[in-house]
């Protein structure tokens, strides 16, 4: 019974391609190690990774070609663009070039960790769902490196964005998601936020037009929050963007 | 329908079912302190409601605060597993010097 089961798991595997899209900004050493570790747990499955460098002055182009002899230029697309032009475009334009059926977003500064991604997958082909989002919120999830001031403003907004835009999802920020080529390129033409505003508008809107969506508990390691502050604009940022998703959406 | 559409109509609608339970409450047959007591309960409802929801609002940040999952093993495998990319890609001649 498990023979079978795992079989026919391979041979719907074989006909998914995942297109991995990563935007790096100086993100030299640690887009070699996410690399390492994508290839390390999705051994078994067909994937590419896209990487869609803004123009990085340390050097993360010549990292990623160094990476590409490693690995093959057919698993490692580098699809640099000239300057910093935004996370949403740089999506759309990692988009262009995935030659998969599934598209998975995630961060390259190791905060989303790849050991996650066969959930992801196994999660999707379990459910049929059109995207399947790592929340870090819920039991078997979680988050280290934030102080009790930033816990403390990650649940008054997320306590906040439940009440006023009832969204279906317990993480409305997070950027790890898996979601199926086609909704991805019908939800992304619709948003026009930026920053992580923009990840909330895409799950609300994706909530709203009656996509399927399943989460999978991941867990979160900030390693620039101490660079980053959290500080009176970004809140501020936030509640224009509620509201935002409250008439638009 | 817009989100904001939702919401409004389900506001009208509480406040329609309000006023029509002030109107009925204001009909002078006689004036007993029951109908007192409750017309005057009934224009407190709404502030009583809204600082109730607050109040809610604020129990769920306090327990989720309370309850915030953490992971701090996960910091260590992390480590792990950055030492461990780190030996191949110096196998494999890929050169990311120094951080």
């Amino acid at each position: 019974m498990v023979m079978i089961s795992d079989a026919s798991m391979e041979v719907t595997e074989e006909k998914n391609k995942y297109s991995i899209i990563v935007p790096t900004y100086n993100e030299r050493l640690n887009i070699a190690l996410i690399i390492y570790l994508i290839f390390k747990h999705l051994s078994n499955v067909n994937f590419e990774v896209i990487v869609v460098d803004d123009g990085s002055p340390d050097g993360t182009q010549d990292i990623v070609e160094q990476l590409q002899q490693v690995y093959g230029e057919d698993r490692i697309l580098l699809r640099a663009r000239p300057k910093k032009l935004g996370l949403g475009t740089a999506y759309m334009h990692g988009l262009k070039h995935a030659s998969g059926n599934f598209v998975v977003i995630m961060d390259a500064d190791l905060s989303h960790h790849p050991k996650y991604l066969p959930s992801f997958i196994r999660r999707q082909m379990e459910t049929g769902a059109s995207i399947v989002t790592g929340t870090r919120y819920v039991k078997g999830g979680g988050v280290h490196g934030w102080n009790l001031m930033r816990k403390l403003t990650s649940r008054g907004a997320n306590v906040l964005a439940h009440t006023l835009l009832w969204p279906g999802v317990s993480d409305l920020t997070g950027s790890f998601r898996l979601y199926r080529k086609s909704v991805l390129e019908d939800v992304i033409s619709s948003c026009v936020s930026k920053g992580y505003v923009f990840q909330m508008e895409m799950i609300v809107r994706a909530s709203r037009k009656g996509y399927h969506i399943e989460e999978v508990p991941i867990t979160f390691v900030d390693r620039v929050y101490g660079s980053s502050k959290l500080g009176g604009s970004e809140i501020v940022e936030y509640l224009k963007g509620l509201v935002y998703l409250l008439v638009t959406t | 329908m817009k989100h904001i559409i939702k919401i409004m109509s389900l506001l009208v609608s509480v406040s329609a079912f309000w006023i029509s339970l002030l109107l009925t409450s204001i009909i002078p047959e006689s004036y007993t302190l029951l109908i007192l007591k409750w017309s005057t309960f009934l224009y407190q409802l709404p502030i009583y409601l809204i600082v109730s929801l607050g109040c809610y609002g604020l129990l769920l940040v306090g327990i989720g605060l309370m309850r915030f999952p953490t992971c701090p093993y996960e910091s260590v495998l992390l480590q792990q597993d950055i030492v461990e990319a780190k030996e191949f890609l110096k196998e494999n001649k890929v050169d990311v010097g120094s951080d």
